[in-house]
């Protein structure tokens, strides 16, 4: 059966140890989360998950059926299938020095990047995309010479309800 | 009402109409055990945590209700765990409270403290630790809701020393919880392509599991395969939930399933399975697994659809609503079987019952196994109720005492869990003291939670232990005999108590039959005391449990003993 990248996105109550149970429940069944995104929606007490996994579909509809058993979690969907829209973000830092800086201002000015912090030594870059488009800014500032780097998972929204 | 954690606790558990804990105290949970002294909650005193677990899960298994136990923090907790799992699964509600230390030390590695609820996720169907006085009633109502709700299973509690001895307000009326059950929905277009499957069908089967016995559903699978004449088989933990004296059932199916019950999976075109999870022990190869037919899948619990066998139509539900639907759908729309396709098929069956038979030999001077259980069954007239530990006893008992009422048959089916049976039958005894309560043991298993009889001499809980004893690992040296030429590495277990001995020693009463012409008289004396008794049957030592699929076969493919048959 064909392997491919799933979201799932995961509603839960925001209770202590709910991240620990879902881990545990894909972990321990042999599954793998490739990325993850936590946080609270709009109601303090439920918190959203949007995870990407792959395997074939009959592999994420069990991944889906097992997390639906716990007792924490409120909804379980596959957003692979429905049409929406995926994110993710990278803060990105780069050490200036004499030889970088030129190249460094001129490739921010051309791919209009946010700088959001920049100093003497350093400057920060925040870049918001789908996959492709992180993957295409960091093959672009790799060169430049990244001293650090922070991805977050992928975060999805479903277009319509 | 100003309430201690303490008190609080007592009093959800007298709401929960909890009615007997098993338990063992410790530094973290004296103050609970302070309560217990001046409440009237029937406690049970175990030898070992993981007996209080098994004995929950025993009484839980025969009355259908949830199992309590009560230990300490730490190494109190950690025992609990092979109960837990065991309990897990085999989806038995269960409520396991558990000490823990104050609030205050947790994470410092405090005098037996562990991170239990850490330790049990993996095994229980949910866990809390309880971080606060006001969330106490609420969290020990959800728990037992969540343990007895949908697909049960076991709940652990932690409760941290300081927690239960802070005061509250508590009034009953107040407390609020989540609820989780599922509401049924009806499905009548799955109830109509069932009509269609079974219309079409030549050689339906049904197959029962855990599922129907947990559901309750047993009569209405019953009117169900009565009333179209539908021949039923089913796993180990079906076992009850379909008259065994039936001439419709066929036996327990699988690994050591009779030789007509998987030959009927085998060939059968149609196959309602019922309340199971088809584990590997059942199915064989899975893609000879009822090759030829068409599967309708009833599960409360859509993680067991097409998990191992894929099927063509899954109904998930609650297993008494939805078959009674089913009744409701065949009736209404007249559903009558073609009875010569159905004589047909019920003619091929006593075809290969009669060919063969589950059957041994009992010759010779040396007392079978299957011998002493079928004679057990005789003198009950099959009124008992069994708990098995695990290996060859456990099979034999699945073959050869024939259960024709849920709850009866009670035994680590999932987790295969040695020491499981005497612990379990102290629950059950409990739950019913004027029911003959048997645990059919091997002499490796019966060791593991041995001193549980202290606890049933202190109760006089009439538990009755029919050990079959043949001196060896029994299970585990078959497999040595019959797939590494018999070298039986470490399976020998000859040295072992005198156990007439040892139950005499525990203040109980010890009986022995050496001899076939014993084996009547030892079991009638031990079953008409109101005394816990261990009788020790000196048997056979390598008999081996037959029918036998080898693993990776397909179930058609049996091995018989002496008398081989492929198919
Ligand atoms: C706790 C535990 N440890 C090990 C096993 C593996 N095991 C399965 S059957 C068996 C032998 C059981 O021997 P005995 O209790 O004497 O029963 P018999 O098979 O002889 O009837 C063993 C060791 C198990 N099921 N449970």
């Amino acid at each position: 059966m064909e392997k491919k990248a799933h979201v799932i996105s995961i509603l839960v109550h925001n209770k202590p140890d709910v991240l620990a149970r879902i881990a545990g429940t894909l972990g321990g069944k042999g599954y793998n989360i490739d990325s993850l995104c936590v946080n609270t929606t709009t109601q303090n007490d439920i918190s959203k998950i949007v995870m990407t996994t792959a395997g074939s579909q009959a592999t994420v509809t069990r991944i889906e059926n097992q997390l639906q058993r716990l007792v924490d979690v409120i909804s379980v969907n596959d957003l692979t299938n429905v049409e929406s829209i995926y994110r993710e973000m990278v803060l990105v830092r780069l050490n200036l020095t004499a030889q970088n800086s030129e190249p460094v201002k001129k490739a921010i000015d051309m791919n209009k990047w946010k700088v959001i912090v920049s100093g003497d030594k350093y400057v920060i870059v925040e870049i918001t995309g789908d996959k492709t488009q992180i993957d295409f800014s960091l093959a672009r500032l790799e060169p430049l010479g990244i001293t650090d780097i922070t991805r977050t998972g992928l975060i999805a929204l479903k277009l319509e309800d | 009402m100003k309430l201690k954690g303490t008190q609080i606790l007592l009093e959800v558990l007298k709401e929960e109409n909890v009615d007997i804990i098993f338990g063992y105290p410790g530094g973290t949970v004296l103050d609970i055990y302070d309560q217990l002294y001046k409440s009237d909650l029937k406690h049970i005193l175990v030898r070992h945590e993981q007996g209080a677990v098994h004995a929950a899960d025993g009484y839980a298994r025969a009355t259908g209700k949830v199992g309590v136990c009560l230990v300490t923090s730490g190494p109190g907790a950690t025992n609990t765990v092979t109960g837990i799992a065991t309990a897990n699964m085999d989806s038995i509600p269960l409520v396991v409270f558990t000490g823990q230390v104050p609030t205050g030390l947790i994470g410092n590695d405090a005098f037996q403290e562990c991170d239990i609820t850490g330790i049990t996720r993996p095994c229980t169907k949910h866990n809390f630790l309880v971080r606060n006085i006001e969330e106490l009633a609420s969290t020990i109502k959800e728990a037992f809701h969540i343990a007895r709700s949908g697909r049960p299973g076991p709940v652990l509690v932690d409760l941290p020393k300081d927690v239960m001895a802070t005061q509250t307000d508590y009034d009953p009326a107040n407390v609020k919880f989540r609820n989780y059950e599922v509401a049924y929905k009806p499905a009548p277009k799955k109830m109509a392509k069932v009509f269609d499957m079974l219309q079409a069908a030549k050689k339906p089967l049904i197959m029962t599991g855990g599922g129907v016995i947990l559901g309750k559903a047993s009569e209405e699978l019953t009117h169900l395969s009565r009333k179209y004449q539908i021949p039923v088989t089913g796993t180990l933990m079906g076992l009850g939930s379909f008259p065994g004296s039936d001439g419709l059932w066929l036996g327990m199916l699988g690994m050591h399933g009779t030789y007509y019950a998987n030959m009927a999976v085998s060939h059968c075109d149609f196959l309602l399975a019922v309340g199971v999870r088809f584990d590997d022990r059942v199915t064989g190869t899975i893609e000879t697994f009822a090759a030829n037919a068409k599967i309708v899948h009833i599960d409360i619990d859509p993680s067991s659809i097409n998990k191992n066998v894929t099927v063509d139509l899954p109904i998930i539900g609650d297993t008494k609503a939805t078959l009674k639907d089913l009744l409701r759908f065949l009736e209404e729309h007249h559903y009558a079987q073609d009875t010569v396709s159905r004589k047909t098929w019920l003619d091929e069956i006593d075809e290969w019952r009669e060919k063969v038979p589950l059957t041994y030999c009992q010759n010779g001077e040396v007392i079978k196994p299957q011998y002493v259980i079928e004679t057990l069954h005789k003198l009950t007239c099959g009124d008992a109720l069994i708990t098995t530990e695990v290996g060859q006893n456990q099979m034999w008992a699945a073959q050869f005492f024939q259960f024709d009422r849920p709850n009866s048959f009670i035994s680590s089916g999932g987790l295969g869990t040695m020491g499981f049976g005497l612990p379990a039958a102290i629950g059950v005894k409990c739950a019913f003291p004027d029911k003959h309560v048997v645990d059919i043991a091997g002499d490796g298993s019966i060791q593991m939670n041995i001193q549980e009889l202290a606890t049933a001499a202190q109760y006089n809980i009439a538990v009755k232990i029919v050990l079959l004893n043949n001196g060896y690992l029994g299970m585990v040296r078959q497999w040595q005999e019959l797939f590494y030429e018999k070298r039986y590495s470490h399976t020998d277990m000859t040295y072992a108590p005198d156990f007439v001995k040892l139950a005499e020693a525990f203040g109980i009463i010890g009986l022995r039959a050496t001899k076939p012409s014993e084996v009547e008289a030892v079991l009638k004396q031990g079953l008409s005391v109101n005394k816990p008794v261990l009788m020790d049957f000196r048997v056979s030592r390598e008999e081996c449990v037959y029918p036998m699929v080898r693993p990776g076969e397909s179930i058609s493919q049996m091995t018989l003993g002496s008398r081989e048959i492929i198919n």
